[in-house]
């Protein structure tokens, strides 16, 4: 995270505490629908469940946002998407995997194209199980990121930081090239 | 003499300080309002200062060029600069000879700032949201300078400082010209990009547009810019139609009237920020040739019957305000 402005006036631990405060409040999401998902986004983001109470919004582009929402399963060809949407967020950044398939593969467990753990390939703070999981799942995963967030344990952003060169060998091992 | 020019610049601070509050509470409150309109709980009011505060305790490593990162503060020195110069309950910071026409050269200022930075990052929606607003600015212009003329014609003077003053002793421009402020309303929901003239920043289709690439500080410091630049466009609508909110004159009643009609102004502003929120809570958006064709079509014709109806007024009725 940033910098302390004033480390004279501000102690560095309170400094931190206020950041993730802050950040929990308002987390801006990018939800990036790789399949699943288009039908239960929406009652949780309009009037049925309505989580801009939170203060969590959608945004429309990855500079923007602090939150990315991997609905669904992960084809390799997509995975070269999400982790270019990833590496284009602004550090404090968090992600959720959504449903089954980015656990363990889901009901694509021997599928050729379909990665099986999108933990190996970016760092996932939260996940939701479930084919498909209902919205309050979602709001519920949310207030868990919060709570997480609060406590300091959402810190997927410093590992991929930390372990930056096994992420990438992960990565390239399905990718073979950056280009295409 | 020194602690006068100290005492002007601090008061000239707070101001400036207490519009970048009101801004950002407003668009909180706009939040609210559209949130519980669509039947939600909606955020705190608050909301917006811990997002601004999120945004500039983030750290960002966008890296384009220098002239992306010399806009957002362009954008925020442009609305400070048309802030100064817009009498916020009646004090005056800045003034001079024809500021109303000045004040229309320099209402440019940030759009063209926000317009070059996204333009430098050199994101195709970034173009096509830079073109849109463009295209918007040259179509609500339209009637909007037809109103100016029709208020310089009317009370005879292009100072804001006399044209408050007269509207104070005479009547408000709302009251003497009706059909005038109703144009004007028209073209500030363009200037603000409320909804259905949301074209420039339009989320679902170009990727909120010119914003695209801006994140973390540079985000923070739009967000400011944004905040400013309600506070410009709903005061200027006060300025010139509602008095400015000066109710009590401070040449009588000295101090107290400034604060007076500060309350007065900033409940107007309020008031013609709720219409433009109310509207925006249930429209769906033009598209840009729409848009330019509803202003050029419309708004125009009743912008042209309120500069007949101030031409004959003071021409040929003689009312002298």
């Amino acid at each position: 995270m940033n910098e302390n402005p004033l480390p004279s006036i501000i102690p560095d631990k309170e400094w931190k505490k206020i950041q993730r405060m802050l950040s929990k409040r308002s987390l801006w999401m990018i939800h990036f629908c790789t399949g699943c998902g288009a039908m239960e986004m929406p009652p949780v983001m309009t009037s049925r469940y309505d989580m801009e109470r939170f203060g969590i919004i959608p945004m429309a582009t990855p500079r923007q946002a602090d939150l990315l929402l991997v609905t669904g399963y992960v084809a390799t060809k997509t995975l070269k998407r999400i982790v270019r949407v990833y590496e284009q967020m602004q550090d404090p950044k968090y992600v959720i995997a959504f449903g089954s398939c980015p656990i363990n593969g889901g009901i694509y467990w021997d599928s050729y194209n379909i990665i099986k753990r999108l933990d190996k390939y970016i760092p996932v703070d939260m996940y939701i199980a479930g084919c498909m999981p209902r919205p309050e799942a979602i709001m519920d995963a949310f207030l868990k990121l919060m709570k997480d967030i609060d406590e300091g344990k959402a810190n997927g952003w410093m590992r991929y930081r930390k372990y930056y060169d096994q992420y990438r060998r992960n990565q390239m091992r399905i990718f073979k090239r950056w280009d295409e | 003499m020194v602690t006068d020019w100290l005492i002007h610049a601090g008061l000239v601070a707070l101001y400036l300080f207490l519009a970048m509050v009101i801004g950002l509470l407003f668009m909180g409150i706009a939040r609210k309002i559209t949130a519980r309109i669509q039947n939600r709980v909606g955020p705190p009011i608050y909301q917006n200062f811990l997002d601004l505060g999120k945004l500039l305790a983030k750290k960002t490593n966008i890296k384009h060029n220098w002239i992306f990162d010399f806009a957002p503060l362009f954008g925020l020195g442009g609305v400070l600069l048309i802030l100064a110069y817009l009498p916020m309950g009646g004090y005056i910071m800045l003034s001079g000879q024809g500021d109303l026409i000045l004040l229309l050269y320099i209402l440019a200022i940030p759009a063209l700032g926000f317009a070059l930075g996204s333009g430098a990052s050199g994101n195709p929606n970034a173009g096509v949201g830079v073109m849109r607003a463009l295209t918007l600015m040259l179509s609500y212009e339209m009637p909007f300078l037809i109103v100016i003329l029709s208020l310089m014609i009317f009370y005879n003077t292009a100072s804001l400082s006399v044209l408050l003053q007269k509207q104070m002793n005479y009547l408000w421009g709302i009251a003497a010209l009706p059909i005038s402020a109703l144009a004007a309303d028209i073209a500030l929901q363009g200037m603000m990009a409320e909804k259905p003239f949301d074209i420039p920043i339009a989320p679902h289709e170009i990727a909120s547009g010119p914003l695209v690439e801006f994140g973390g500080k540079y985000l923070g410091l739009l967000m400011l810019y944004s905040a400013g630049s309600i506070v410009v466009e709903t005061s200027l609508f006060v300025d010139l139609f509602l008095g400015g909110g000066i109710v009590l004159n401070p040449t009588v009643y000295g101090t107290l009237a400034y604060f007076v009609n500060y309350l007065v102004w900033l409940a107007l502003i309020f008031v013609v920020w709720m219409i433009a929120i109310f509207v925006n809570a249930v429209f769906p958006r033009f598209r840009i040739e729409q848009a330019f064709k509803f202003y050029w079509k419309w708004p125009t014709v009743i912008a042209i019957a309120g500069l007949v109806q101030a031409y004959v007024m003071s021409v040929f009725l003689g009312v002298v305000p």
